[in-house]
């Protein structure tokens, strides 16, 4: 029967594609590593060149680290929100998330100024910038969420998330007047989003929050399903609305709240991965789009950021401007191949 | 009345229905009465706004009653978890999908959610339910085409067949031939007919087709302001609760045909 038509080959594509794509991250960049002297990094040997060693273990590792958890987590947001507010458009960055977790951000930097001496130093914690970063999306998505209840036009969410973003912007403009020059600088390139110079420490800070993040998800996946027939459907099918819902939220503002926190706010990832699954899978069922989500999100982030870091160059350009250069035309493309973004 | 011989599973006493506006309590109709029987098929009439939507919306468990009782299966429909209720009464709406992506089979298949396990996954007998469904309301042919891509006819069939997945002896449908042509409304309301008939459910629909709903319903509901009627149609026609179901100097209801016509 057509139910029964296995995903296998999709998903076996799909992690060499992750591999290839992690291990051509971690080779390529302002020195290129050959494969097989990376090999022999990766496990434990020392290659010909000690500064290699030092390149991919404290440079490169980590981030690559972070990119794979950066799609993967800003995807299955992206993808839980369209299926929770039945909106196509719905992202963490559309739906102004990342605007909440930029606003989060932007008091501690700029405004920690103003505390000064020990307790500006104590506020800079990584914990602390995950912690406003995090409370900024969530109450955001709460602020989304409650016009949702109240107004039943997804035109009207999409508005909500603008809003939000034009607020961010003009808080942070007051902010930036009058914060000094350094200070400024720091939450500019913030928002930049940025994958490297992550601590080992903060990579397992994010990965914990990522993995906590996708549990929920997994958790969620047939109250999703259920979701896909619109509330009242999931109703009499026995699902629990509120539970769903605040399960959905948390998990939504934990990922995209995380990441923004550590690689700033990065567009068009959380938008764009679930529609590319969709269409290369087709099929609603989010058993197997979450999972495909993952995958694409992590070969997509690998591949943005291998961009970035220009190969035989000694640039690295911003992630976020790669994200959005690569990102809009594909959401265009689809839109136009298929006329309507369908969820 | 009714005969209390054959097994009621949907029992309901002096029910209130209504909505809660701030702290006012609006009620749409009150003293509503009646026994359902395994195997029978129930037309729910009345004018727009009376309040049909609400009364199937409270018996389903979705919205709470104002006063009264509804008892699923000899229980209290306030004793059930909604995954049980889910068990014992599925619903067919007037809204489509809300995902346009959706494949036919993917729909139907979403009607197994209460038996299945944490992830959904499908068991053997879950395929059966299924593939019967579909064999039952003659939708197989359309399994792996998007419900956007469907008539209006043939979304109303397949949303039917999800219901028939979920298993359960109690089908309430919201109107279920609005948008549809004369042809696919009897082809929707013999389907319905068929399945009380064959598979003992009882099936309670609303609908503004009361020439059809009169042939075809062993049981009919009226919903008139200040009144509720529940009998065979035979004896609501002699009643007369027909003729006030539309104001009388614009619609008459002919009790020898069982037609409405609109006076000059």
């Amino acid at each position: 029967m057509i139910l029964k038509n296995t995903h296998r080959n999709t998903f076996l594509l799909l992690s060499f594609g992750t591999m290839a794509m992690f291990l051509l991250n971690l080779s390529l960049g302002s020195v290129n590593i050959p494969l097989k002297e990376l090999g022999t990094i990766l496990f434990g040997g020392q290659s010909t060149h000690s500064s290699w060693d030092y390149i991919v273990l404290n440079y490169r590792l980590p981030k690559a680290l972070t990119a794979i958890m950066v799609g993967s987590g800003l995807g299955v947001s992206g993808l839980i929100m369209q299926t929770l507010f039945r909106n196509p458009l719905a992202g963490p960055f559309v739906l102004g998330l990342s605007s909440g977790a930029s606003l989060g951000v932007a008091l501690l930097i700029l405004g920690a100024g103003s505390f000064g001496g020990f307790f500006g130093t104590l506020l800079m914690s990584q914990w602390s910038l995950v912690i406003a970063s995090a409370l900024g999306s969530f109450l955001v998505l709460l602020a989304v969420l409650a016009v949702a209840l109240r107004v039943k036009d997804t035109m009207a969410i999409l508005i909500i998330g603008l809003m939000f973003g034009s607020v961010t912007s003009a808080v942070v403009a007051v902010l930036s007047y009058f914060s000094n020059a350094e200070k400024l600088q720091q939450y500019v390139f913030w928002s930049f989003g940025s994958l490297g110079n992550q601590s080992w420490q903060g990579v397992f800070i994010l990965f914990l929050c990522v993995v906590l993040g996708l549990l929920i998800g997994l958790f969620a996946i047939k109250s999703l399903n259920a979701l896909l027939l619109g509330e009242n459907y999931a109703k009499s099918m026995g699902i629990n609305i509120k539970r769903t819902t605040f399960m959905l939220i948390v998990a939504t503002s934990l990922l995209a709240g995380s990441i923004t926190a550590f690689a700033g706010p990065i567009a068009f990832i959380g938008l764009a991965i679930p529609h590319i699954a969709r269409q290369w899978i087709s099929s609603s069922d989010h058993r197997i789009l979450l999972p495909s989500v993952v995958l694409m999100g992590a070969i997509v982030m690998l591949l943005c950021d291998t961009v970035a870091q220009v190969p035989f160059s000694e640039y690295t350009l911003p992630i976020n401007a790669i994200t959005s250069l690569i990102g809009a035309p594909v959401v265009i493309w689809l839109l136009i191949r298929k006329k309507k973004l369908l969820f | 009345m009714t005969s209390s011989s054959a097994h009621s599973i949907l029992e309901v006493t002096n029910l209130v229905i209504g909505y809660q506006q701030k702290k006012d309590a609006i009620i749409l109709s009150d003293g509503i009465s009646f026994k359902l029987n395994a195997g029978s098929l129930i037309g729910l009439v009345g004018a727009n706004g009376i309040g049909k939507s609400t009364l199937l919306r409270t018996l389903t468990g979705m919205q709470a009653s104002l006063g009264g009782a509804i008892e699923i299966d000899g229980k209290s429909i306030l004793n059930y978890e909604s995954l049980d209720l889910a068990k014992l009464v599925s619903v067919v709406l007037t809204e489509a999908p809300s995902s346009k992506n959706l494949s036919v089979g993917e729909f139907v298949a979403l009607g197994r959610q209460p038996h299945t396990n944490w992830l959904g996954q499908l068991s053997e007998i879950d395929l059966e339910k299924i593939s019967n469904a579909l064999f039952l309301t003659d939708t197989k042919k359309l399994v792996s085409r998007k419900c956007f891509e469907l008539s209006d006819g043939q979304l109303q069939r397949v949303a039917i067949a999800r219901a028939l997945a979920q298993d359960t002896p109690v089908i309430v449908l919201d109107e279920p031939t609005t948008h549809l042509d004369l042809y696919h409304r009897a082809i929707i309301l013999k389907l319905l007919k068929k399945l009380a008939k064959e598979m003992g459910k009882t099936i309670l629909f609303s609908t503004h087709e009361i020439d059809l709903a009169i042939q075809l319903s062993d049981r009919m509901m009226v919903m008139i302001p200040n009144a509720f009627h529940f009998d065979d149609p035979c004896t609501l026609i002699s009643n007369g609760a027909f003729t006030s179901l539309f104001p009388e100097d614009t619609i008459l209801f002919d009790g020898q045909t069982g037609r409405f016509t609109i006076k000059d």
